[in-house]
């Protein structure tokens, strides 16, 4: 009977270390990991911790690239553990570090609270003025597919954080808002149904916004999800400037359609069946509470 | 208590690390040190020129600015001159949506606005060759 078992192959993984109980600063500690084809970086670190050391420490969740918990600096480049081969980027050797430009809580986990500041800072949600629409909506809000496409692509980044680590001006600049909050704010300011881009201004458009950017492009490069932040950012670029400059065009945040279904409706699309379950009316207070 | 952090910003060497990165990334660290080369040359040349006012001519013949060792430091930051310059038009045009291409959908294998770009830039760094070049042979022949 013909051997399918894959070819292993011994790789050593050179892993950063790092307890905060410790006096000791970060320490780099070497494991033999049997590996073969396909497996992920992830896969050896799991490795390491089932037979070889149980008190390594990372952070991952979905195993799909999907809930970008599992950055890290792997050879020198930033990416998910999870969507990386281990045979892909290491022939004899593998070293394992946590993202850099974030401070470290554990060996592998770094501490992404200063990017979700960030995050916050920039406003990363729908704003409108009528906002008791938003909240108690009357009807849809109307966007074409066409524009739908100016910021798609933008809709995708995770949130793993190796595009922060890959910048090498916020390497040097802690202040920088980064490739992913300003990717988030072009993400909104590009999305018809939004009114906020004057808000947001605020903080893009301030010192260290995105003019902080000088086109590196490692962002864009270390993505794992394709979201392109270099892209973003030099596009919300010129967003600021032809706004600064007055040449932007007029636009006003999309209007809502009354009523579901009211929208345009491509001849050839069937109607949608009619509903099968009758919608509950909800209890007196029930409201109250999700407001 | 607060557990403790280990601090892990990578600073300078973000700048000036290299290995596996890409083109882009040299020619933004080299944009950044002649950005600070050429700030320091305004600098010396107005320390320079203030001593003319305490009577010291380093101008006259025979004098340091016509030996060549200060001929090629010249001829350097006019290099360095040069490449800002161009590889600034880039960024600019870059900055201003030009090049980069539209938002689209990531389905690989997709191009990245670096990609994109790419012959912008090499259009650029042909332009800074022929700039170097030419200053080149003028000091050359002077």
């Amino acid at each position: 009977m013909q051997n399918t078992r894959p070819e292993q192959r011994t790789i050593r993984f050179h892993v950063s270390r790092f307890h905060p109980e410790n006096e000791r600063g970060p320490y780099v500690q070497s494991y033999e990991v049997p590996v073969h084809e396909g497996m992920t970086v992830l896969d050896g670190l799991h490795s390491i911790k089932d037979n070889l050391d149980s008190t390594l420490v990372w952070r991952s969740s979905c195993r799909m690239g999907v809930c970008g918990s599992c950055g890290m600096l792997l050879n020198g480049r930033p990416g998910l553990a999870c969507t990386t081969q281990i045979l892909k980027i290491a022939t004899t050797s593998l070293t394992v570090a946590p993202l850099p430009n974030f401070a470290i809580i554990r060996d592998l986990v770094p501490d992404l609270s200063s990017m979700f500041d960030k995050h916050r800072l920039v406003r990363p949600y729908v704003i409108r003025t009528d906002e008791a629409e938003i909240h108690d909506p009357s009807g849809e809000f109307y966007q074409s597919a066409e524009e739908l496409e100016h910021y798609l692509q933008f809709t995708y980044c995770i949130k793993c954080g190796c595009c922060m680590a890959a910048c090498p001006t916020l390497a040097t600049d802690a202040r920088y808002l980064g490739p992913m909050p300003l990717t988030a704010a072009e993400r909104y300011n590009a999305d018809t149904r939004d009114g906020g881009q004057q808000e947001r201004a605020k903080v893009t458009g301030s010192s260290p916004g995105a003019i902080r950017c000088h086109y590196a492009g490692e962002c864009s490069r270390v993505c794992p999800k394709g979201v392109d932040p270099a892209k973003a950012v030099q596009l919300l670029k010129r967003r600021l400037v032809l706004d600064y400059l007055h040449l932007a065009r007029k636009s006003e945040p999309c209007k809502k359609l009354k009523g579901a279904g009211s929208g345009m409706r491509m001849p050839n699309i069937v109607a949608a069946p009619a509903h099968t379950v009758e919608t509950i009316p909800a209890a007196p207070g029930e409201l109250s509470i999700l407001k | 208590m607060a557990a403790a952090r280990q601090e892990n910003r990578i600073g300078l060497w973000g700048w000036l690390g290299g290995g596996r990165w890409g083109i882009e990334r040299y020619a933004y660290s080299l944009h950044r040190l002649t950005g600070l080369a050429v700030l320091f040359y305004f600098l010396l040349h107005i320390v320079v020129t203030s001593l003319r006012a305490r009577g010291i001519y380093l101008w006259t013949g025979g004098g340091f600015f016509h030996k060549p060792v200060f001929r090629f430091g010249e001829y350097l930051v006019f290099a360095a001159f040069a490449y800002h310059a161009c590889n600034g038009i880039r960024l600019v045009l870059v900055e201003l949506g030009v090049a980069i291409g539209k938002p689209i959908e990531p389905v690989f294998p997709y191009k990245t606005s670096l990609r994109v770009q790419r012959p912008l830039l090499i259009a650029v760094m042909i332009v800074a060759l022929i700039l170097l070049a030419a200053g080149g042979y003028s000091g050359l022949t002077q």
